[in-house]
């Protein structure tokens, strides 16, 4: 399958890559991993008249702690995720969720920028960055700006960024001791999307309460979903099995997902308990 | 607008042009002539595309051959030296990693960059390692035992070829 005939711009500066975003509009597509816009272009779903390869800016792929903040560069690939040293020790989140996106090629592509900037609710990064409590940061004609990830997914395939903005950067508080983090999602197959994931990150402190909680959910609503409800019924509680119950069968409620070859909605509500489940009780095990 | 584009491939540098909606696999096989590396899926599945741009593996049907500017690519042509096979290529015939062969160069030039990363893989790695390379042949237990007869043969451990298992 071919795309159809398209415009190639490859800018090596940030100020270059906004200009051709402000000269061209909608008419043109960032491209970053490519994993996602590439075979919509190669389906026909999507035909943008002019791809903006942002590979060759220097300065936007780097993971590194500044100042009690982990900041993560928007063209860091997935494999970079995957084994680094400071994400394995501080956040195991990451390896539990990269290592679930597709297959190794894949992940020698795919960026986690492009990964949020897609605005696919079937990403896996999404709903990490919803229980991490990430900052997105998007750059733009006038300069930076920072998107709570909160306020970031407005839709399908649709998210805060302006048509002149580009992602640049991920924002993460480093949590404190005490924090555990987990991902994981069902699939068929691997590399398959996910019929349902859950992501949890938590704290406990030495009474055994749940000082701070983030659980994000993936492929089972329009967007995006952070479990709310869920994480009121857990924040400043104990973390008893009773307690986390009542908590994944909130999430499982409260969750929209649509029936398709993965599951009917049913099953798709009743593997969103029992990932919340596991994953508060492996993140749990974590913070230990 | 057609780009004019540099790459190296298999170490010979070469100037080309190509629309930017040419697939790098289409540039490999139609523009180069080297058809080793395989279509398969076309929906980046399958991993018969492998190739190694900038020593990583990729699927080269998910990516444009514009975005190669400057870089070096490394299909299965370019694997061996005079005619020789490499360790590899020598593991998948000894245990008998290939029926078809469809999937092979993406199987090889796959596990050439998982043995870089992990030069002594256990079984279960090398089963997550080729986890984006589909073979409807083998059953993949063959394909597993040549990656860890590569791998041995690398480390310089005495191999043996394997009674081959058919499944």
């Amino acid at each position: 399958m071919i795309a159809a005939s398209f415009e190639y711009d490859a800018p090596s500066t940030l100020e270059e890559a906004i200009g051709l975003l402000q000269q061209h509009g909608e008419d043109a597509k960032i491209l970053s991993g490519g994993h996602s816009l590439i075979p919509m272009m190669k389906l026909r779903l999507a035909s943008p008249e002019r791809v903006i390869d942002i590979n060759g800016i220097p300065g936007l792929s780097y993971i590194r702690e500044e100042g009690g903040v982990l900041k993560i560069g928007a063209v860091t690939r997935e494999s970079e995720l995957e084994h680094s040293e400071l994400l394995k020790k501080k956040f195991p989140i990451f390896a539990d969720v990269t290592k679930l996106i597709a297959d190794p090629q894949v992940r020698n592509m795919g960026t986690i920028g492009g990964n949020l900037a897609h605005g696919d609710a079937a990403n896996d990064h999404p709903a990490a960055m919803l229980a991490l409590r990430a900052t997105v940061i998007a750059t733009g004609p006038g300069g930076k700006r920072s998107i709570p990830i909160d306020e970031f997914f407005l839709g399908f395939y649709t998210t805060a960024l302006e048509q002149t903005e580009i992602l640049t950067e991920i924002q993460i508080p480093v949590p404190s001791k005490g924090t555990g983090s987990a991902y994981h999602k069902l699939e068929r197959k691997v590399g398959d999307y996910a019929t349902a994931g859950t992501a949890v990150q938590l704290t406990i402190n030495d009474k055994g309460i749940c000082t701070t909680i983030g659980i994000g959910l993936t492929n089972v609503n329009p967007i995006p979903l952070r479990a709310t409800r869920s994480e009121q019924a857990l924040l400043n509680k104990p973390l008893t099995d009773e307690n986390i119950a009542a908590a994944a069968q909130m999430a499982s409620e409260d969750c929209n997902p649509s029936a398709d070859l993965r599951g009917d909605v049913e099953y798709k509500r009743a593997m969103v308990a029992v990932l919340v489940k596991r994953m508060i009780k492996k993140a749990i095990e974590r913070a230990k | 607008m057609n780009k004019q584009i540099t790459v190296t491939v298999n170490g010979t540098q070469q100037t080309l042009e190509v629309e930017p909606r040419t697939l790098l696999v289409h540039m490999i096989r139609e523009i180069l002539n080297l058809t080793g590396t395989h279509i398969g899926c076309d929906t980046t599945s399958c991993g018969a595309c492998t190739i190694l741009m900038d020593d990583k593996s990729v699927k080269s049907c998910t990516v444009l051959a514009v975005q190669a500017n400057g870089k070096s690519i490394t299909t299965i042509e370019g694997v061996s030296t005079e005619g020789a096979m490499n360790p590899l290529q020598e593991g998948f015939k000894e245990n008998h990693g290939l029926h078809c062969g469809f999937c092979t160069p993406g199987m090889i030039m796959r596990a050439t960059e998982l043995l870089v990363n992990n030069p002594n893989p256990t079984e279960d790695e090398i089963r997550w390692g080729i986890s984006g390379n589909l073979c409807r042949c083998t059953g993949y237990n063959n394909i597993v035992k040549a990656i860890l007869y590569a791998s041995a043969k690398m480390r310089g451990v005495p191999t043996a070829s394997t009674e081959p298992e058919f499944v």
